[in-house]
């Protein structure tokens, strides 16, 4: 686009961008408040940060949080790329089907997803004694949120490649083994990485779905601040939130990194 | 080209009977092997938690609640008639204003989005080609963080003593008792800021392949800019602008978080209404009828986007 557009158009650009980063700003920016109530700026402190190390509720939910999220992107990544080679790649009958199954998750309203899934394990535990809401559904759940995501970004990715030097390697006598783990694996590599990361901050931020599909006892990071808002906020929320953004933020940016160095290269 | 095929001719082209793979001709066999062992423990999965459970909810929509919150498997229509307005007493609209409202509130998100989406477009799209790619990370970062954090962070900006709603009373655009937080402002404020990425993109995609020499000529032609911009701009970010909208709406109109955090209990949407019956309503069949009429609405939506974007895969993902 060479065309010049008006400073107006610039101007309501850095105006969106100051709307879209208005809530984390105050967030963060009252995080480090002194003051325990009100909208008032009292001061700079650190302090909201060093008593969530005094927090086991905030703790725990850290942890089950990462456990959670750790958990489900490896085996999402696993069956994700996999699913993204194969489909690539082969035919099978209903691959067209299924390439719009895979994009309901995407597309499909949050809570939909949340309640088939507690039906569907409701429906489980009535006939699999043993079988309760907790880490174990939640993780199942957030697999099947993940592994479109990640089939999607891997499957763009594979698109992207140049099929000729698959065929180069093939022709200069590598099997197909090396040739998957020398030449496919890598040109696929920054799909998988961009897509796990993704996945791992869907899961990190997910908060409908593991409500939904949780138990007693195995609270999440999300989970613990919408009870938190619910009840009334404190700063230390705020802190913990704060974290929260800084590790999603840095993901999406690594991912950014990543594909850009790829387009680079190419 | 004997090379596996990409995405679009996939897409267009009928696929010969033997597919090639690594230039190589393979039997379908050899496919459906490779494939099986490949795609099917995605497919088994996302077959078993996910094509299920919804084909459960369906099912669930046409059962009845008993007395007590089980579940009686008798087929009825009741809950969709409930849901559109049929009550004990004749029309009760209590019910199908939440659905309407729920439409309403999509169709607005995505009017605002619109207008607040294609400036950045138009800017983002006039940058210097390396700034490009930052400014778009820029747009999506605020999608990837927490939307409750997000959400709450809303509440602190728009709170009744906070800065904003003292300065619009002040200047007399609100009453003097009237409030940003809890109520419309803040659910629209919050959904656009939301899903103005899912509207940026799309838009984007569109304006860069904007062809200039046409809006020149326009010019050059007489129209002035904003008769160039509406008979020869709009028409060519045409589907972009229907992407994006439909990419809003969607997830907009089923919202649960956002109207359940800052709309206060008076103004529940689709996914508030869903959320009652699962939770303390307890009547699963009936909140599975509202969760099949947004799933409906998704699939119309989907297929418009799908007929725009004539199946090319303008948004993937943000």
């Amino acid at each position: 686009m060479k065309t010049r557009r008006s400073p107006l158009t610039g101007l309501a650009a850095v105006l969106v961008f100051v709307f879209l980063y208005a809530p984390l700003a105050v967030v963060l920016v009252f995080s480090f408040n002194v003051a325990r109530h009100g909208t008032m700026w009292e001061g700079f402190t650190v302090d909201w940060y060093l008593r969530l190390l005094d927090n086991q509720a905030a703790l725990a939910a850290a942890f089950n949080t990462l456990q959670l999220a750790c958990t489900s992107t490896l085996f999402a990544t696993c069956l994700g790329t996999a699913l993204a080679y194969g489909m690539s790649r082969y035919e099978f009958p209903g691959k067209r089907l299924f390439h719009h199954v895979l994009h309901i998750p995407v597309f499909i309203p949050d809570i939909v997803l949340a309640v088939a899934l507690l039906l569907f394990f409701a429906l489980v535990r009535k006939f699999l004694a043993g079988f309760e809401l907790g880490m174990t559904t939640m993780t199942l759940a957030h697999i099947t949120l993940q592994i479109p995501f990640i089939a999607i970004v891997v499957r763009a990715r594979m698109a992207d490649c140049d099929p000729q030097l698959e065929e180069a390697a093939a022709d200069l006598g590598a099997g197909p083994w090396l040739t998957f783990r020398h030449v496919t694996l890598p040109l696929m590599m920054p799909g998988i990485v961009a897509g796990s990361l993704l996945a791992f901050t869907l899961s990190l931020d997910d908060f409908v779905v593991s409500f939904f599909t949780t138990g007693p006892g195995a609270t999440t990071l999300p989970i613990l601040i919408y009870s938190s808002v619910k009840r009334g906020i404190t700063p230390e929320i705020h802190a913990l939130a704060s974290l929260i953004l800084v590790v999603s933020a840095a993901t999406v940016v690594t991912v950014a990194f990543l594909r850009g160095r790829t387009e680079v290269k190419r | 080209m004997t090379s596996a095929p990409t995405e679009s001719t996939k897409v267009k082209n009928r696929r010969p009977r033997q597919a090639v793979h690594f230039g190589e001709p393979l039997p379908l066999g050899a496919h459906l092997c490779r494939a099986s062992w490949l795609c099917g423990p995605s497919v088994t999965w996302m077959m078993l938690f996910l094509v299920g459970p919804l084909l459960f909810v369906v099912a669930m929509s046409f059962a009845q609640r008993g007395d007590d919150g089980e579940i009686v498997w008798r087929f009825t229509t009741e809950n969709y008639a409930r849901l559109f307005g049929q009550g004990a007493l004749g029309f009760d609209p209590v019910q199908p204003l939440i659905l309407a409202r729920s439409l309403g509130v999509g169709l607005l998100t995505a009017i605002l989005c619109l207008l607040a989406g294609l400036p950045v477009a138009f800017f983002i799209a006039g940058l210097p080609h390396r700034w490009k790619g930052a400014a778009l990370t820029l747009v999506v970062i605020p999608f990837w963080t927490n939307l409750l954090v997000r959400t709450y962070g809303w509440q602190l900006i728009l709170a009744p003593d906070g800065w904003i709603a003292r300065g619009l009373r002040t200047a007399n655009w609100l009453a003097a008792d009237g409030e940003l937080y809890p109520g419309w402002p803040a659910v629209l404020i919050a959904l656009v800021c939301d899903y103005l990425p899912f509207m940026i993109l799309p838009l984007y995609t569109s304006v860069e392949k904007l062809d200039p020499a046409l809006e020149e000529a326009a010019a050059d032609l007489g129209a002035s800019p904003l008769r160039a911009f509406w008979s020869v701009v709009l028409p060519q970010i045409r589907p972009g602008l229907i992407a994006g909208c439909v990419l809003v709406f969607l997830p907009a109109s089923g919202q649960f978080v956002i109207p359940d955090l800052l709309g206060g209990a008076k103004l529940a949407l689709l996914g508030n209404a869903v959320q009652q019956q699962f939770g303390a309503s307890r009547d699963w069949p009936y909140g599975s009828a509202i969760a099949v009429v947004a799933l409906l609405v998704m699939g119309a939506g989907l297929w418009l986007h799908t007929r725009v974007t004539r199946g090319r895969r303008e948004v993937a993902l943000p």
